[in-house]
Order: structure tokens, then C-alpha cells, then sequence
């Protein structure tokens, strides 16, 4: 238990010490020692409770409770100051009600119940720490370096803000680990609140008008979760007459009439934090701010807690059909249409924007179905696509700061000018969707756990999104393969701390597939037999040992295969005579030159933004209020 | 059932394979040449243009593309494996589909403008079909009771009875996953319809017999996938699966000969039509009868 208040303490205690700090040399070795620390605590707590089933550690204080209150407070003076300055009133009226709606619950209602056990740890809660502790402060390594690029792209004479930076980046993390490790709701709900107010702060990082305005835009979708997420609080209290998650779960399993308006709530609260459409548009808008803030909120942090909610709400989703059948449909429908939109994007970054939400969207699926086999699909993507994802968020930031770019068509040549970093690319891309990486695996389990529960429309879905996801990595895929010769190597430059966190991050993903029998038997496993009493695994062995060969002999290709060749190299075939085949410039029929170009398709007319999102946004907010007055009035005996 | 018996299958496949879809290719040009009044080369025409390829000087724009075309041979050689092994059919898929996202990356390294183009729509032949092959590797299981094919020697009844409509669709885009006429888009066997090669326009060499061979070797799978339809527990059945197969691939000669080019809007509108038609059809047929 020392570990776990460790880790939820420390983070802070680095978070404080940034601020104060001015000097980058102290910058970086605190930033470094505090991540090393925070990931090797982190391991060794896993190591220690790895396989154990639920524990539980009782903690609780009055002291706590009213720390908790003044941070609420906090976090909405902070909203509400932000809303006045820049006069958004949404904003304002929404924290407000949210603080009100709060301190009268702490004063009103939690009082007479007292939470016991405070704090846990299960199986879930040690994978979750691991992709925090790990991932999450390699990131907050790899911005070191990335920030000071930032800073010397910025005009003359511009405050430098990197305390601020750091210290929420750390902020971010502790807020994490409350909330995956909190049995008592109200601290959970604290953490939550802190992430959302901490991700505001950080896409308003750069407070121009366009971040500014996204900040606003987030903090909007993610204050009616969080407002949702109070509305659970009450009912908890009022019906269920406690605060603790463990016990609230199994009381509303055994009185799912009593559970359904929370249930419904939390869900709610879930998908807008896992921004499934129509909130999607918030984790989109958080691309405006520095590439470590968007590979933090896209891999280990942020939707994380979103679907770490609903992977842990699953065994009340199923009984509580009406948040079941919102959580599925607008899931499924998010993965498929953001699958869609991804391949009309150039933009880097929002390609990467799109997968995540419709990865979460799958995820959030998989936990509605909730049989044990989708469960293991659905934690089994959270893994695979942290590691992968952050990966090609820390690649893509530093191929922009290298090459002044983060638009696809620009990465022509990246193998090139930055080999070591396009094939860390290509890893991390092919990690996200084909076989026989880790995804795709869970992919597979994700197909057979829907068809074995007959979810006739989720299927369909899955297979059309599956089928886009391949167009628009693919190409990006294509787009870095390209080999012309020898132009100038630009990656000499890049940060060492960038390098470092781009390794583990590679070499989490790199194991993790290759490992992928063991990590499902040691990490999802036990979770697993916790949860639902049988130990299934969506995929055999056997198949999960021929695809972890099969990822390794990909990976060896990738790093030692492709190396520099002894053949005769020729110029390429330009339908005229060449003038130069590296930029592959001809000389056409009027005895002038031409250069021969080629842009990937990006098919606007089909899947463009314009045709899509609107029906998207439309059906599932539709989806979303059905379900919401269902789960008022349907009382849940239908089963 | 260990990975043995794949590892096993996958040698066997990777020998017997090229073997067997060298001499479906011959017969294909024979037959083609038939059905346009030529009399055809001989049989063994494809062994020799790859044997005379393999001698050739070794040259390379990129100078990776030939690891990239190993690595799809190796992997369509254990998707064969896994498959004739009587392993898992969705692992056999998604293994060709690693196989041809190898063989794009090889077209797309060359940066030829051509191969650029040729790469950038065998991606879409791949996001064309790839539902039709989900949705038909569904149906078999909801069928069969299971994705390994080698249940279906335990069955009674063919998978085919409760799976017409997705052996249709699945027929459907096979034109496109053989890259036949009229859904040769990314790299066309003839000549009137290109003006330079797509895909391959830089392969030369050992390179394009590579990717000659797993041609080769993609046929003689996707022609075991038609053919495990017709499969059960009768031993007869394997003859009754060769017919099937054998005309299925007989009609893609004729789709092939008789339909000219269409563009991708078109194969990637209908192969998706079917695809919802076909398979979602079947799908809900078994999803409320079988079960």
C-alpha cells in the first residue's frame, strides 16, 4: 500500500518542484530521476501483486475527504477564471454547477457514509499503473527535449512557460494513479476532474486564439461527463447507500433497477472522456498543443481513464441494457466512421487523432459486450495501443521538428533523411493494424467475441472499419518506404532524451508482441478469472505463439533486413530520359525539365470529413438521449 | 494442437505450392489464348519466363525491394501452411494480408511514379475485399462452429448449405484478391490495358520471379479457401472440393477475359455492396436459424 500512496504523492511532490525550477540542466535531471522513479515504482509494484486477485487497503480520513473539496474548488476557480477572462460563458455556468453540485453532495450526502477501503489493486489497476508509470513518464523524458526545440521556435522574448509544462505533465500522471487505484468514488471523481482541468490547461498550452478556442471545447464536452459522473455520485449515495466502487458494482449487478440511472451516467461520463462522437471533436481539437501533450492524453492518460471506467463498469453493463446498447452502438459507430475520416486526412497528426478514437471506440465496445473474451480483446487493445500509439505520436513530433512538417506527404524520403526514426515509425504503424502484431490479435478476439454474442450490426461495422484502417496505413506505410539515394541525413540532431523515450517506447511494443502469450496469461488473465470466474483467452495459444514468431521475424526485417544492398542500383523509369531519378526530374518532349509527382489518394469525395461527421455526430447524440431517458424511465426487468 | 503441424504445412506449402499454381498458370494462358482463338504457350510457359528471370543481372531502384518481396513470400507460404494444415482461417487471412501489405511497401520503395500509382491501388483492391473476407470467415465459423478448417472433416453437411450467399460474395471479390480482370487495377497481366506496369514497373529480375512465385502461391490458397466449402466428412468430398474449386477458378479465367478494366470507384462500390449484401445477409440467416 506504500507503494500505491507513493505513487499517487510522489508525481506531485515532482510536479511542485518543476514549477519552481527554472534552469534547464535542474529541469531535466529532475524530470529524468522522477520518471525513472515513478516507472521503476511502478514495476516493482507490479512484480509484487502480479496475478493476485482484488485487495483492497483501508485508508480514509476526514482530512482526505476535505482535501478533496478544496481541490474541487480549485479546479473550478480555475475553469471559471479561464471562462471570464476569455468570456466563455458555457464554461463558467458548467464548472459552476459542477462545484455546487459537488460541495453540496460532500456536505449533503457522502457524509454519513464512510468508505473503508480506500484504496485497491487488481489486475487491471497494475496494467493500467504499467502504462502510466512506463509510457507515461517516458513521455514526460521525450518532452524535455522536444520542449526545448519549442522554445527556440518561439519569437524572441517570449516567456518561457516550461515550468508550467512540467509540472501539469506530472500533475496528469498522479491524477492517473487516483484514479486506478481508488476505491472510493469520490477520489476516483477527484483524479477524473483533475485530468480533464489538466488537459485544458495543457491544449490552452499556447494560448493562441485556435488552442484556446479547442481548450474551451474540451473542457465543455468533459465537464458533462464529469457532471454525469456527480449525477452516479448521488444515486450511488441515495440508492445504493455506498461510495465505495467495489461494493457500488456488485450492488448494482444484484440491483440493476436501483444501479441504471448511475450506470447510464458513468457510461455517459465515459465515452465523453474516451471521446467517442459526438465528443470527438475535443481530442482532435487537443492536436493544437505540444506532440508530448497529445501522445500523453492519446496513449497512457486521459481516454485511458475513459475506458478504464467502462472496463471496469462491464459486468453492470450487461445488466443495464439501455447503457449496454448506447455504449456498443456509439462505440462501434465511432471506430467505423473515424476509420473512415482517418483516410482522408494528410495531417499527420489528426491520422493518428482518428485512429485513437476509433480504437477507443472498439474498446468501448468490447466492454459493453462484456463476456470475458471481449474483456480480454478490450485490455489487450488498451495495452498494444498505448505502446504504439505513443510511439508514433513521440516519432511524428520529431520528424516535425526535423523536417518542418507533420503532413504525410511531406515524410517522402523520411527513410532517407531520418532511417532510424522512419523505421520506428513503421514499427509503430504496423503495430496499429496488421497482423500478426498485437492489435490486430485483439482485433481478431474483438470478431469473435461479437459474433458469439450475435452483435449482428457490431460485426459489420468492425469488418468495413477494418477494411479502411488498412487503406490509410497502408499508405502512410508507402509514403515512408520510398528510397532515393542518398540525400542528407537530418536525424544527427534529434534530442539523446528523445531517442531514449522513442527506444522504450519501441521496445515496449517490440516485447509486448513478441511476448503477447505471456503478457495475456501473467496481466489479462488474472483479470479475467477475477472478474468472470473462467479464464478465457478470445485466441488459442498455439495462434498466439505463430503470431509472436511471426512478429518477430517482421521486426528483424524492419531493423536488420533493410539495410544498405550490394545489387546494381539503376535510375528510375520516368517515361523520358532522366535528368535526375532521385528527384526523379525528366526531360520531357520539349526539351525542358519535369519533375514526375505523386500524392497518395486521400479519396475526400467518399470519406471526407464533410460527408461523414455530421450523420455520425446525429446518430449517436441520438443514440446517446435514447438511452439516457431509457435508463430514467425503463426499469430493467426485461432480462 | 500445437504449431507443429504448421510449421509443417508451411514447408510442404511452400514446395508443392508453386508447383501446382505454375501449372494452373499455364493453363490459364492456354486457356485464355483458347478463348480468344490463339493456340496458347506451352504448359510450362510461366516456369520458363521465371526460370530466364532468375538469371538475370541483379538490379534494384531501391534497393530493398527484393527483402520485401521474400518477406511476402515467407508470409504467403505459412498463410498456405496454416491454412493446409487445417489451422485457423482468420489467421490464414490476415497473414496474406501481411503478405500483400509486404508486396505494396516493395512497389511503393522503388518511388517510381508508376509503382506509386500501382501500390496506392492494390491498397485499395485490399480495402475492397478485405470485408467480403471478414464477413466470409464469419459465416464459416457460424457454419462450421469454429475457424479451423480442419473441423470440417467432422461434419456431416458441407459448410456450403448454410453458406451460399457468402461463398457468392466471396467469389465476388476473389476477381479482385487474384487481381483478374475487370479488377486488375494496381497491375494488369495484359498488356493492352496498362501503359506502363503498375505495381511492378520497377521489379526486375529475381524481384519479379518473387513475386511471379507468390502469385503462384496466392492462387493455389485462395482456391483451397473456395474449396473448403464443399468439404465434410465424407473422404470423397476432397474430389467434390477439387471440382468446385477448379471451376471456380475456370470461371475467373472466363470474368477475365471477357470484362475490360473498371475504375476503383466502381470495384470499391460493388465489392463493398456485396460485401453488406452478401455476407450481412448470411450472417443474419445464421445468427436467428442455426443457433
Amino acid at each position: 500500500m506504500h507503494l500505491i500512496v507513493f505513487l499517487i504523492l510522489f508525481p506531485l511532490v515532482a510536479a511542485g518542484l518543476l514549477l519552481l525550477l527554472r534552469s534547464d540542466i535542474a529541469r531535466n535531471a529532475v524530470v529524468c530521476v522522477s520518471a525513472a522513479v515513478i516507472a521503476v515504482v511502478s514495476i516493482v509494484l507490479s512484480v509484487q501483486y502480479v496475478g493476485t486477485g482484488w485487495q483492497g487497503f483501508a485508508l480514509s480520513s476526514v482530512v482526505i475527504d476535505f482535501v478533496g473539496i478544496a481541490i474541487s474548488v480549485a479546479l473550478a476557480a480555475v475553469v471559471i477564471s479561464f471562462g471570464i477572462k476569455y468570456g466563455n460563458k458555457i464554461a463558467i455556468a458548467l464548472a459552476a454547477i459542477q462545484v455546487v453540485g459537488s460541495l453540496v453532495f460532500e456536505f449533503g450526502f457522502a457524509h454519513g457514509l464512510h468508505v473503508e477501503t480506500g484504496l485497491y489493486i487488481d489486475s487491471l489497476s497494475i496494467i493500467m499503473a504499467l502504462i502510466i508509470g512506463v509510457i507515461g513518464s517516458g513521455i514526460c523524458v521525450y518532452a524535455l527535449g522536444y520542449m526545448a526545440d519549442f522554445q527556440k521556435h518561439e519569437p524572441e522574448g517570449t516567456k518561457d512557460r516550461r515550468p508550467t509544462f512540467f509540472a501539469l505533465m506530472f500533475l496528469f500522471l498522479s491524477a492517473m494513479y487516483a484514479i486506478v487505484f481508488s476505491n472510493n468514488m469520490v477520489w476516483v471523481f477527484t483524479g477524473w476532474e483533475v485530468t480533464t482541468v489538466c488537459s485544458f490547461l495543457l491544449i490552452g498550452f499556447t494560448r493562441t486564439e485556435e488552442a484556446i478556442a479547442n481548450a474551451f471545447r474540451q473542457i465543455i464536452m468533459n465537464i458533462l461527463g464529469g457532471i454525469a459522473f456527480l449525477v452516479a455520485l448521488y444515486v450511488a449515495a441515495i440508492n445504493l447507500h455506498t461510495l465505495s466502487f467495489v461494493e457500488f458494482i456488485a450492488a448494482g449487478v444484484r440491483a440493476p433497477h436501483l444501479a441504471s440511472i448511475a450506470v447510464c451516467a458513468l457510461a455517459f461520463a465515459g465515452l465523453t472522456k474516451s471521446a467517442q462522437m459526438p465528443f470527438h471533436t475535443w481530442l482532435l481539437g487537443a492536436m493544437v498543443a505540444p506532440t508530448p501533450t497529445s501522445a500523453l492524453l492519446h496513449s497512457s492518460t486521459m481516454v485511458k481513464a475513459g475506458v478504464f471506467l467502462l472496463v471496469k463498469l462491464s459486468p453492470m453493463l450487461l445488466v443495464c441494457p439501455p447503457a449496454q446498447e448506447m455504449t456498443i452502438l456509439v462505440g462501434g459507430i465511432t471506430f467505423m466512421l473515424c476509420s473512415f475520416m482517418a483516410i482522408s486526412q494528410t495531417n499527420a497528426k489528426r491520422v493518428l487523432a482518428y485512429s485513437t478514437i476509433a480504437n477507443l471506440g472498439l474498446i468501448v465496445s468490447c466492454a459493453a459486450v462484456g463476456t470475458p473474451e471481449a474483456i480480454w480483446a478490450a485490455i489487450l487493445l488498451v495495452i498494444f495501443h498505448a505502446a504504439a500509439k505513443s510511439l508514433l505520436f513521440l516519432c511524428v513530433g520529431t520528424a516535425e521538428h526535423h523536417i518542418g512538417s507533420r503532413d504525410i506527404e511531406d515524410m517522402d524520403l523520411l527513410f532517407d533523411r531520418m532511417p532510424f526514426l522512419a523505421r520506428l515509425m513503421m514499427l509503430g504503424i504496423m503495430c496499429m493494424f496488421i497482423a500478426p502484431f498485437g492489435m490486430l490479435i485483439a482485433k481478431w478476439a474483438t470478431l469473435v467475441s461479437f459474433v458469439d454474442m450475435h452483435q449482428f450490426i457490431l460485426v459489420l461495422l468492425l469488418a468495413f472499419g477494418s477494411a479502411a484502417t488498412f487503406m490509410f496505413w497502408a499508405k502512410w506505410l508507402g509514403k515512408l518506404s520510398g528510397i532515393a539515394g542518398s540525400p542528407e541525413n537530418v536525424e544527427i540532431t534529434v534530442h539523446a532524451t528523445e531517442w531514449v523515450a522513442m527506444y522504450v517506447m519501441a521496445a515496449i511494443a517490440c516485447f509486448a508482441c513478441i511476448l503477447l502469450p505471456l503478457v495475456s496469461a501473467a496481466l489479462v488473465e488474472p483479470y479475467i478469472g477475477m472478474t468472470y470466474g473462467s479464464v478465457v483467452p478470445g485466441i488459442t495459444d498455439e495462434n498466439l505463439w505463430i503470431s509472436s514468431i511471426l512478429a518477430a521475424f517482421v521486426i528483424i526485417i524492419l531493423f536488420a533486413g533493410l539495410g544498405a544492398s550490394k545489387k546494381k542500383r539503376v535510375g528510375v523509369y520516368l517515361a523520358g530520359v532522366s535528368v535526375d531519378s532521385d528527384a526523379r526530374v525528366y526531360r520531357n518532349s520539349l526539351s525542358g525539365e519535369t519533375e514526375a509527382t505523386s500524392r497518395n489518394m486521400y479519396l475526400d469525395s467518399i470519406f471526407g470529413e464533410g460527408k461523414i461527421r455530421r450523420p455520425g455526430e446525429i446518430i449517436c447524440s441520438a443514440i446517446i438521449v435514447v438511452a439516457l431517458i431509457a435508463s430514467g424511465f425503463v426499469p430493467p426487468v426485461l432480462l | 494442437m500445437s504449431f507443429i503441424p504448421v510449421l509443417i504445412g508451411t514447408v510442404a506449402f511452400a514446395v508443392l505450392a508453386p508447383i501446382l499454381g505454375c501449372l494452373l498458370a499455364g493453363l490459364d494462358r492456354i486457356i485464355s489464348a483458347r478463348m480468344q482463338g490463339r493456340v496458347g504457350p506451352p504448359l510450362l510457359q510461366p516456369y520458363y519466363d521465371v526460370r530466364k528471370l532468375i538469371e538475370k543481372d541483379d538490379v534494384t531502384v531501391s534497393g530493398v525491394d527484393g527483402i520485401y518481396m521474400t518477406a511476402a513470400l515467407v508470409f504467403t507460404a505459412f498463410a498456405g501452411g496454416i491454412f493446409f494444415s487445417g489451422g485457423n482461417l482468420l489467421m490464414s487471412a490476415f497473414v496474406i494480408t501481411m503478405a500483400a501489405l509486404l508486396f505494396i511497401m516493395a512497389a511503393f520503395s522503388s518511388r517510381s511514379p508508376y509503382a506509386e500509382v500501382g501500390a496506392s491501388r492494390e491498397t485499395l483492391q485490399v480495402m475492397s475485399y478485405e470485408p467480403m473476407v471478414l464477413l466470409m470467415a464469419v459465416c464459416f465459423y457460424m457454419a462450421a462452429g469454429s475457424f479451423m478448417v480442419g473441423d470440417v472433416f467432422q461434419r456431416n453437411v458441407p459448410v456450403i448449405v448454410y453458406t451460399v450467399p457468402a461463398f457468392v460474395g466471396f467469389l465476388f471479390i476473389l476477381t479482385i484478391k487474384l487481381r483478374k480482370s475487370p479488377f486488375d487495377i494496381s497491375t494488369s497481366h495484359h498488356a493492352h490495358q496498362e501503359i506502363v506496369r503498375g505495381t511492378t514497373t520497377e521489379m526486375s529480375g529475381k524481384t519479379l520471379a518473387k513475386t511471379e512465385v507468390m502469385h503462384w502461391c496466392e492462387t493455389v490458397l485462395f482456391l483451397g479457401w473456395t474449396g473448403m466449402f464443399f468439404l465434410w466428412s465424407n473422404p470423397g468430398s476432397i474430389v467434390i472440393a477439387v471440382i468446385a474449386a477448379l471451376a471456380a477458378w475456370f470461371l475467373e479465367i472466363f470474368i477475365d477475359n471477357n470484362f475490360a478494366r473498371v475504375k476503383w470507384q466502381a470495384m470499391l462500390k460493388w465489392a463493398w455492396v456485396v460485401a453488406l449484401v452478401a455476407g450481412g445477409i448470411n450472417i443474419v440467416v445464421l445468427m436467428g436459424v442455426v443457433f
